[in-house]
């Protein structure tokens, strides 16, 4: 009986996204055009900058284009994580999450549902941006494409929990603008998205390096990049595991009404 | 019998604010006017009963079920209607009430029929396939008084519901409300400023600067008040003068 109360109420969240998100397709075209102005733009001008070398998992040289894919894939999930946030943020300003947390429901699951809507979404536009590199001839093997799937599951939970976590002390949407320059470009930019590990460290860029290391969207980007070619990184597995976890506890606690939500709604006497 | 709610030495503050202190009282079935100015405590109050905030010390039962130990159990019993209009407007009213319903865990049929009975009564039937932000403030709120009550909750909150609405809309909310605490025996604490929305109430309660001043009904306070309308006790047991709570209106 419980478990049924659940399920629907997880449907419901799914489903409420879904009709949401078809209403606004501009939202997956701004979600591939993204990547692929990376791709085309950026890979094809630095292609011959950013020399790869055979560096695990890939057993040969390969262009550029192929290296920056697990990073841009990962840039997808990053991207729709934060989107997710902005909605929370949105259906706070709207009186929405009133609603939401406010259903007989375990909080903590209510947030999970977030999460797993989210989340979805996420892996539709990860794999709508996969059939993409397939136009622009990238060479992915198509078993990766299956392999990637866990990995990019665990990768935009982990984003979404910290777009979750984050939601929690957005007050306005306006403030989404400060998320995209403190969160979303750091995470980014200090990644082996755009550029391997070892080229930070040969450049001496050793803060970066370090920041780099821990980032734990480096590791999302890195269990996407072995899994892609059939592979398995336990260290970034576990980065990834444990970040959302925490990232995702966390924003259980924001939500908790015992620490006072006073912080997030809207103070009415 | 257990009440309906029951509130026992509530307190909530805003860092130095009470916002509400010491709050006490026991309701059963039936029509109560929550009436205050603005800045009363009625939205902290509300929070409370729907576990969006916990309160700093006290106890809040709805039910019989204590909110704070079993949230969940106690929420299945609450429908609530917020001050601040909480529609997806980009939905329809029949996707907006499927959303809510199966977020309390009700199945599809149980939905429809309960959606369709509810928004016959209202009127709104018509509206059913239409987007919210068509929908004139007036079916807003029906419609989220429809999906208040897609739950059958026992307790039914209504935070300022009629605010924005124009007299006719407004009397036939408060109507329609009446009725039901009449019909289904629900406890329906009905929020409001509006001292006529108060005056046939089974029992109206009376907050002020965050504490209840006074409960009865419009008579025993009148005549508590020494006075001949609820306004005038009303500003007399606040202690305010009609020029100091501008929000009191009567209509």
């Amino acid at each position: 009986m419980v478990f049924n109360s659940q399920f629907r109420a997880l449907l419901a969240i799914i489903q409420r996204e879904m009709i949401k998100f078809w209403h606004q397709k501009g939202r997956l075209v701004a979600a591939l055009v993204r990547p692929s102005l990376w791709l085309i733009v950026f890979a094809a001008g630095f292609q011959n900058v950013f020399g790869v070398s055979i560096i695990p998992p890939y057993e040969t040289y390969i262009e550029y284009q192929e290296y920056v894919i697990p990073g841009l894939l990962g840039m997808v999930l990053l991207f729709n994580g934060m989107q997710s946030s902005l909605a929370m943020v949105y259906d706070r300003e709207m009186g929405l999450m009133r609603l939401l947390l406010t259903a007989p429901q375990p909080r903590w699951f209510l947030l999970f549902s977030k999460l797993v809507s989210g989340t979805i979404l996420s892996l539709l536009q990860a794999y709508a941006f996969l059939i993409l590199t397939v136009v622009f001839q990238i060479d992915i093997p198509w078993s990766g494409w299956l392999y990637a799937f866990p990995a990019m599951l665990l990768g935009g939970l982990m984003l979404g929990s910290l777009g979750l976590l984050l939601s929690v002390y957005i007050k306005q949407l306006e403030n989404f603008a400060g998320t995209m320059n403190f969160v979303i470009f750091p995470m980014f930019f200090i990644s082996t998205a755009l550029y391997p590990l070892w080229k930070l460290e040969e450049s001496g860029a050793e803060v970066v390096f370090q920041l780099a290391s821990y980032n734990p969207f480096t590791h999302a980007v890195e269990l996407i990049r072995f899994a892609l070619y059939g592979q398995f990184n336990a260290v970034s597995f576990g980065v990834v595991l444990v970040s959302g976890l925490l990232f995702f506890m966390l924003s259980v606690w924001g939500y908790n009404p015992q620490r006072g939500m006073a912080k997030f709604v809207k103070q009415k006497r | 019998m257990n009440n309906s709610v029951s509130l026992k030495g509530v307190h909530k503050s805003y860092g130095k604010v009470k916002a509400l202190d010491d709050v006490s009282f026991e309701l059963q079935h039936g029509f109560y006017a929550l009436l205050g100015s603005n800045g009363a405590g009625k939205s902290t109050l509300f929070q409370l009963l729907t576990g969006l905030f916990v309160p700093d010390s006290g106890s809040i039962e709805i039910t019989g079920v204590d909110l704070n130990q079993q949230l969940t159990k106690a929420l299945a019993n609450i429908g609530v209607v917020f001050q601040q209009s909480a529609l997806d407007l980009g939905l329809t009213v029949q996707a907006n009430l499927t959303f809510h319903g199966r977020l309390h865990g009700l199945s599809t049929p149980q939905i429809k029929e309960r959606s369709a009975t509810e928004l016959e009564r209202l009127g709104i039937l018509d509206s059913a396939n239409k987007a919210c932000k068509t929908l004139s403030g007036g079916n807003r709120r029906k419609v989220e008084l429809v999906r208040a009550l897609l739950t059958e909750p026992k307790v039914l909150l209504m935070d300022e519901a009629t605010v924005g609405l124009d007299p006719a809309s407004r009397d036939l909310l408060l109507r329609y409300v009446y009725d039901l605490c009449n019909e289904r025996k629900i406890c329906a604490l009905w929020a409001t400023h509006l001292i006529d929305e108060a005056e046939d109430a089974k029992q109206v309660l009376v907050l002020n600067k965050g504490k209840l001043l006074a409960q009865g009904t419009a008579q025993e306070l009148q005549k508590a008040t020494k006075t001949d309308n609820l306004l005038d006790a009303f500003l007399q047991l606040s202690g305010q003068k009609l020029a100091e709570a501008p929000s009191l209106q009567k209509i």
